[in-house]
């Protein structure tokens, strides 16, 4: 724990710590959360922060603190099924494609390629119109769309690796390859697998939230932080600015806390390498 | 005259680039016999081609044409795992850079380990055991077999790379510039441990190379590469102390001791060198 701590220097304490509170309060909701998240009561709506409602309450009065609470559950989830998606698919990919080499290596390159050229965004409203807007739908279009980016950087590391005598000398012993691979070649990329996760997090987050805003991902009454951001734009107008502004406050507290903690424990690991 | 345990014949290997122009044969035509028991050095600058002969011999590359031949037996010229498995159980290599032939996020004891997997019916008890003995026979100790390799020296990382090629008790190791990267006291006790082991063990030795004192040291006979080809062979004695082919006579000038100075021509001949 020490170690962490020193790993990530006082700032990324502070990260970790903000992380650590939102994810707390995506796992309590039902237990912390003061009020339904979905009903509101109209003789209640745009009242300021009070002890009753922290964070005062939206244009349908339902409680702000309450919806960012549940909110929290639905912007943390679909990022995790991004994360856990692409880096299963993404490094599986890219290390099938180091090992067996040649036209195996160039030929799931070309589909990389391919995948490149589709912006995220794109691919995934048309997962969306093909099978209808929900966050799962719009998770997996979003992971698919980023395999080819953890694939293409984890194959660049692997093939330096891939050479190197430690993975050579059990090929030599007629080792399977799949062996190989998993006992030496994925501690050896893990770094660049856990950085690029965090860094993906953060972008599924926001890419999420975007889908969520044009009303393609969670769907209302549901809580979600894009939602909110997007909910809110009218009374944003009227002057009550508190439902977009927290919930993108929360957003970016999110991503920019994991983004950096990323940073430091890749920065860190590659810097370990070198030494 | 024995038969050799190593024998390649006439071996080509032609890398090709995008271009005909860019096609590079670092192996042309290459034949060499190895008497068992004995230690062939392999010399040549870098480029030669003499790793890459070694990757072909022990099947880490797939010559385009030409046969080898370990212990009289043809190996198959396209290894799978299972010819390779085969393989290993008559050649072990051991590789130049130490920083890298051990993996880093592992206990050196597994390297070995998995060697003693791959080959021996041994259960995981037998092979702790093994292990120990064999860390012992190249000089190191029982504690070392739990260390990482970031707690080793280089020495020792090759010691550890050295029991790991001794562990499938091979009658032949490679050793591919296995010294080059140590401190030259570090070369000259890892050199003597290879020599005790050959004596001892009755191993044969195909040793590349690009140092000449190394090759003193320790080989029997030499052949010296240059672009592909073997330009001259012989014992020991004879080519360091009498080389005939110009190239082998220039490595030698080449070679840094106390005091050297360039001869008048050599300086030349290798500009005509780098030039061709």
């Amino acid at each position: 724990m020490k170690a962490l701590a020193k790993r990530l220097g006082p700032i990324g304490v502070g990260a970790a710590f903000i992380f650590a509170i939102v994810v707390v309060g995506a796992l309590l909701a039902p237990l912390i959360a003061p009020y339904d998240p979905t009903i509101g009561s109209v003789t209640q709506r745009f009242q300021g922060p009070s002890l009753d409602h922290l964070f005062g309450t939206d244009q349908a009065g339902r409680d702000i603190f309450s919806r960012i609470l549940w909110g929290a559950r639905s912007s943390l989830v679909g990022p995790l099924i991004v994360v856990a998606v692409t880096g299963v698919l993404g490094t599986g990919i890219a290390l099938t494609s180091v090992w067996w080499g040649g036209a195996v290596d160039s030929a799931i390159s070309r589909v990389l390629d391919l995948l490149f050229a589709f912006p995220n965004l794109l691919l995934a409203m048309l997962a969306i119109a093909v099978f209808g807007p929900s966050l799962t739908t719009a998770a997996l279009a979003l992971s698919i769309s980023y395999i080819p980016y953890t694939a293409r950087v984890i194959r660049s590391m692997a093939l330096r690796e891939r050479n190197l005598a430690y993975v050579r000398s059990p090929q030599l012993q007629g080792i399977s390859g799949a062996v190989i691979t998993a006992r030496h070649l994925v501690p050896n990329v893990a770094p660049l697998i856990i950085t690029g996760a965090t860094i993906n997090f953060g972008f599924a987050m926001i890419e999420i939230a975007a889908l969520s805003f044009l009303g393609l991902a969670v769907q209302p009454p549901l809580a979600d932080w894009g939602l909110m951001v997007s909910n809110g734009q009218q009374s944003l107008l009227k002057g009550y600015p508190a439902e977009s502004m927290l919930a993108g406050l929360f957003i970016v507290l999110t991503v920019a806390s994991l983004g950096y903690i990323g940073e430091r424990l890749g920065g860190r690991a590659a810097a370990g390498r070198r030494s | 005259m024995t038969e050799a345990i190593i024998s390649v014949d006439q071996l080509t290997k032609t890398f090709r680039g995008k271009r005909s122009r860019d096609s590079v044969t670092a192996v042309d035509a290459v034949s060499i016999a190895v008497q068992p028991g004995t230690c062939l050095a392999v010399v040549g600058e870098s480029g030669s081609g003499k790793t890459t002969l070694a990757r072909i011999i022990v099947g880490l590359e797939t010559a385009d044409t030409g046969t080898v031949k370990l212990g009289g037996k043809t190996v198959a010229r396209r290894a799978n795992r299972r010819t390779l498995r085969a393989r290993a159980r008559e050649i072990q290599m051991v590789f130049q850079d130490p920083q890298s032939s051990l993996n880093r996020r592992l206990r050196v004891q597994v390297a070995v380990d998995e060697v003693l997997r791959a080959h021996t019916p041994l259960n995981a008890k037998q092979r702790r055991a093994r292990c120990r003995e064999l860390f012992e026979q190249v000089g190191l100790e029982a504690r070392h077999l739990d260390a990482i390799p970031d707690e080793l020296s280089g020495g020792q990382r090759q010691r550890v790379a050295i029991a790991r090629a001794l562990a499938a008790e091979p009658s032949i190791i490679v050793l591919d510039e296995a010294v080059a990267a140590l401190d030259v006291t570090v070369q000259a006790q890892i050199l003597k441990l290879l020599d005790e082991l050959r004596r001892s063990k009755g191993l044969t030795y195909l040793f590349i190379t690009h140092d000449l004192s190394v090759v003193q040291m320790i080989a029997d006979e030499v052949v010296v590469m240059r672009r592909g080809s073997i330009v001259e062979r012989g014992t020991t004695a004879q080519v360091l102390g009498d080389p005939q082919h110009p190239y082998t006579q220039l490595l030698l000038e080449c070679a840094p001791r106390p005091g050297w100075k360039p001869k008048r021509g050599v300086i030349r001949a290798l500009r005509e060198e780098i030039a061709s």
